[in-house]
């Protein structure tokens, strides 16, 4: 079973001085599946990832990529396969440079990592784009000239750049519109089934992680309060404060929603 | 899954060419230009030898061989304006550089790592701010000797602390923004983060603060050379000015040609600095909003004739000032709002559902106008409306719950002020009377401990309860039409859930019309009688909630609501067959 694990958390503890903002988070993510982690804000999901990444602390626990312990360590002390760990960050707006055209932004990864020449780097650009559905003659462009969705495919180009084997997606589709949304998590989906990547997909939004997650980790206050497969975690939860979670979010359907809501009710009557 | 750059995309205007489509900018860039040209080619231009002294010529004035006239000691003034440019402009260019050199680099370190280098560097800035820089410079020119240059290098580091805060400060901003995290997953060191990243995101501040302390050091060392700390031997605009005031009743004119060399100089850069301050503040906007003529409304359409209807809005068209005239960001739009009707206004981002609101409310953006149409609320015109009136409306008749409930609590006062003092000023009530009604009103929002959220500043409470006590503040004079704008965008699902229940409490106890402006059609489900779609700037359907989303009509809509995910079909995991590389 160890051997189909990709990445495992096994008791992550995070403290800010007196705070304990994550408390024995245990879960693990195999090759080439997604797990959601699913929490309102200050759930300490965002926590998690970062750490993961190596950009944010860990107080105590183990963090095992394909058998190497990585916690603590920063992206750049990281070694061998635990460098193909790869972000993709809720804003669109904030997680690129504004000085740096699309090229430079997906050029940087793979020059920076010594997995090819400045040349042979700007060779593989094309094919990037081609990947995220991005025009060629975007790579000349600045940041700004795009929509949101556009550029969180830049991001996500960026991110494919360094053949990454689990991509840690905090939120990307949350600052998207609808229609957008949709487009952007076909893309995630179809990326998975042609590069195998494994993602975190970290998120508020239960609807968008039933869409995308094979597993689902619910956290709050720090903890993970249920994991388990997407359809029973997302359909049948077992832990009420997950059912909260499922019920508290409006559906697009009045009839439905009516009824929704009155179970809302009489769930947060009962607890 | 296709994806086409938008087709408006933004011209790309560089920062060189708008600074020279400014007046200002242009006319300093030239003089710098000019300067420039006549430093390297000096030797080219300069009539005669800048040392070579013709007796003849002591305080001569200007005359076909002398243009400008002879110094103190015989020596052509425009060859030594020339040459003393060069040696002027290297003085200052000493300066700057180690100042900059110095003050950008330790910046930098100080504001990416912070702590012990940070506290370090703050205090030897701190330090070197705190010492009189000409007294440092005259105790450097005793112990150093007569170099004009070591002593401009010595003002360097007495500048460096400039450079230092400004540089340190932009760090510290720039440095938790995600793509400095972004580049950190990527792998790259933390020195390349530095150059690369957040150089180039500062530089502009920078360049700004080089042009200015350019312009401080010309004086500086001038000054110097006017109390005679200079190289007699060099010619400098400093050492001139001195020369000229030592001959100042025998010709008083030969002051001036080195007194407006360094007058002109001085202000082209602090000019160009403003320049370019003016264009980064700009952004991308145009660079004048242009006097486009507002078209005069055609003859008002009659009030609604139901006593029914409190807001009824017909072909309204909201515009902003652009490049080629006015663009137009709601276009036609028309809807009729029933009393007590909860009403959905739903789009996608820039589809013009908030310009409507804003509209509603007169509080449109600068610039914004309404261009035409009519909004009847209650009987009256509202495109007609003085401020004065609309003012009066928005207090008492149309309240407005804003999208980030954070942003529109003051920090700095407490949130009873917060609530008084409109109350005392719109409804005309004593102070001790609005506080009881705050209370109460804070407890009748759901607030468990009114009197504490009352004593409460904004950051001592949660977003959810924020939001309930601008709900608060919006009911306090019971108004006819509550305009909500993503009342719960900002928030935690379950939390929204509760604040959508006490918008609907609210709405049935005061009976009230509520426009929910949002992107969520779960909440428009959850709340709505009534629903428009909009899309650029225009209604594409408008419909009852059951009936939209039982059978939408436009495809739009249809669109719009196929991109909703639920009750998605669960992914099945399969390992991949082979680590692909």
């Amino acid at each position: 079973m160890s051997s189909n694990v990709l990445l495992d958390c096994q008791a992550v503890n995070t403290r800010f001085g007196s705070l304990h903002v994550l408390k024995d988070v245990s879960f693990d993510i195999r090759p080439g599946e997604t797990v959601g982690l699913v929490g309102e804000s200050g759930s300490g999901k965002t926590t998690i990832g970062r750490a993961i990444l190596g950009i944010g602390p860990v107080t105590s626990g183990r963090i095992v990529f394909k058998g190497v312990d990585i916690a603590g360590q920063s992206p750049r002390e990281r070694k061998g396969d635990a460098t193909r760990i790869q972000a993709v960050f809720q804003d669109p707006y904030t997680s690129l440079n504004p000085s740096m055209t699309v090229e430079d932004c997906l050029v940087e990864p793979m020059v920076a990592r010594g997995i090819a020449g400045l040349q042979e780097a700007r060779g593989r650009v094309r094919a990037l784009l081609d990947q995220v559905a991005l025009p060629a003659d975007a790579a000349q462009r600045f940041p700004r000239e795009f929509s949101g969705g556009q550029r969180q495919r830049v991001a996500i180009a960026r991110a494919l750049a360094l053949s990454p084997k689990l991509i840690v997606c905090d939120e990307p589709v949350s600052a998207l519109d609808l229609s957008t949304q949709a487009r952007v998590l076909e893309l995630f989906i179809d990326l998975q089934q042609r590069t195998g990547v494994a993602y975190l997909f970290i998120s508020h939004d239960l609807a968008v992680v039933r869409h995308l997650a094979h597993r689902v980790a619910v956290m709050r206050a720090g903890g993970i309060v249920e994991f388990g497969d997407c359809d029973q975690v997302t359909a049948r939860p077992s832990h009420p404060y997950t059912q909260r979670l499922l019920l508290a979010a409006p559906v697009a359907d009045p009839v439905r929603q009516a009824e929704r809501r009155a179970q809302f009710k009489s769930l947060v009557a009962g607890v | 899954m296709n994806s086409s750059i938008a087709p408006a995309v933004r011209e790309r205007t560089s920062l060189v060419r708008s600074v020279l489509a400014n007046p200002t900018g242009l006319v300093a860039s030239v003089i710098l230009l000019s300067l420039a040209l006549v430093i390297i080619f000096a030797p080219a231009i300069a009539p005669f030898d800048p040392v070579k002294v013709q007796v003849f010529k002591v305080n001569a004035p200007p005359d076909a061989e002398f243009l400008l006239g002879g110094d103190g000691s015989g020596r052509d003034i425009l060859s030594r304006l020339i040459y003393g440019a060069r040696n002027t402009v290297l003085g200052a260019l000493i300066a700057v550089s180690v100042a900059g050199t110095l003050g950008v680099t330790t910046g930098l370190f100080a504001g990416y790592y912070g702590r012990l280098i940070d506290t370090i560097a703050s205090w030897i800035s701190n330090g070197l701010m705190a010492l009189p820089a000409i007294i440092v410079l005259l105790a450097f020119f005793q112990a150093l000797g007569s170099s004009i240059y070591m002593s401009m290098a010595v003002f360097g580091v007495m500048l460096s602390p400039g450079f230092f805060r400004l540089t340190r400060n932009l760090v510290q901003g720039v440095k938790h923004e995600l793509y400095i995290d972004a580049a950190r997953v990527s792998g790259l060191s933390d020195l390349r983060i530095i150059t690369q990243h957040i150089l180039l995101v500062i530089r502009a501040p920078v360049v700004i603060q080089v042009s200015i302390v350019s312009g401080i050091a010309i004086v500086i060392q001038a000054g110097l050379e006017f109390l005679g700390l200079g190289d007699a031997s060099l010619p400098t605009w400093g050492g001139m000015l001195q020369n000229a005031f030592d001959n100042l009743y025998t010709a008083p004119l030969s002051a001036f040609s080195s007194g407006l060399a360094i007058s002109l100089t001085v202000a082209s850069l602090v000019l160009l600095a403003n320049a370019i301050r003016d264009r980064m503040q700009r952004g991308d906007a145009p660079q004048r909003l242009r006097h486009l003529k507002v078209p005069v409304p055609s003859t008002s359409a009659p009030a609604p004739a139901s006593a029914d209807i409190l807001l009824e809005i017909r072909d309204l068209v909201v515009g902003y000032p652009g490049r080629d005239g006015w663009v137009n960001v709601v276009n036609g739009v028309s809807l009729s709002l029933k009393r007590g009707e909860i009403f959905g206004l739903v789009g996608e981002s820039g589809s013009g559902k908030t310009q409507t609101a804003f509209a509603v409310l007169g509080l449109l953006s600068a610039g914004g106008r309404i261009l035409s149409g009519s909004i009847y609320f209650d009987g009256q015109d509202l495109t007609r409306a003085s401020p004065s009136e609309m003012r009066r409306l928005r207090g008492r008749h149309i309240a407005y719950v804003p999208q980030e409930p954070m942003s529109n609590l003051d920090p700095s006062f407490r949130i009873g002020y917060q609530l008084v003092e409109p109350m005392m000023k719109v409804l005309g009530i004593s102070r001790a009377q609005a506080r009881k009604r705050a209370l109460e009103l804070l407890g009748h929002v759901g607030l468990a401990d009114p009197e504490r959220v009352f004593k409460s500043y904004p950051h001592q409470i949660s977003g959810g309860m924020a939001q309930r006590v601008l709900i608060a503040g919006a009911v306090a004079c019971k108004p006819d039409l509550l305009i909500a704008d993503e009342p719960t965008t900002a928030l935690d699902v379950t939390v929204q859930a509760e604040v959508l229940d006490l918008l609907r409490n609210l709405q049935a106890e005061y009976g009230m019309s509520i426009i929910i402006v949002t992107h969520n059609f779960g909440v428009v489900a959850d709340m709505c009688d009534m629903v428009a779609v909009m899309r650029n700037g225009a209604v594409v359907e408008t419909n009852a909630a059951r009936e939209l989303f039982a059978a939408p009509q436009h495809e739009y809509t249809k669109m719009l609501l196929d991109s909703v995910l639920e009750d998605s079909k669960p992914r099945t995991y399969s390992a991949p067959q082979e680590e692909l590389v």
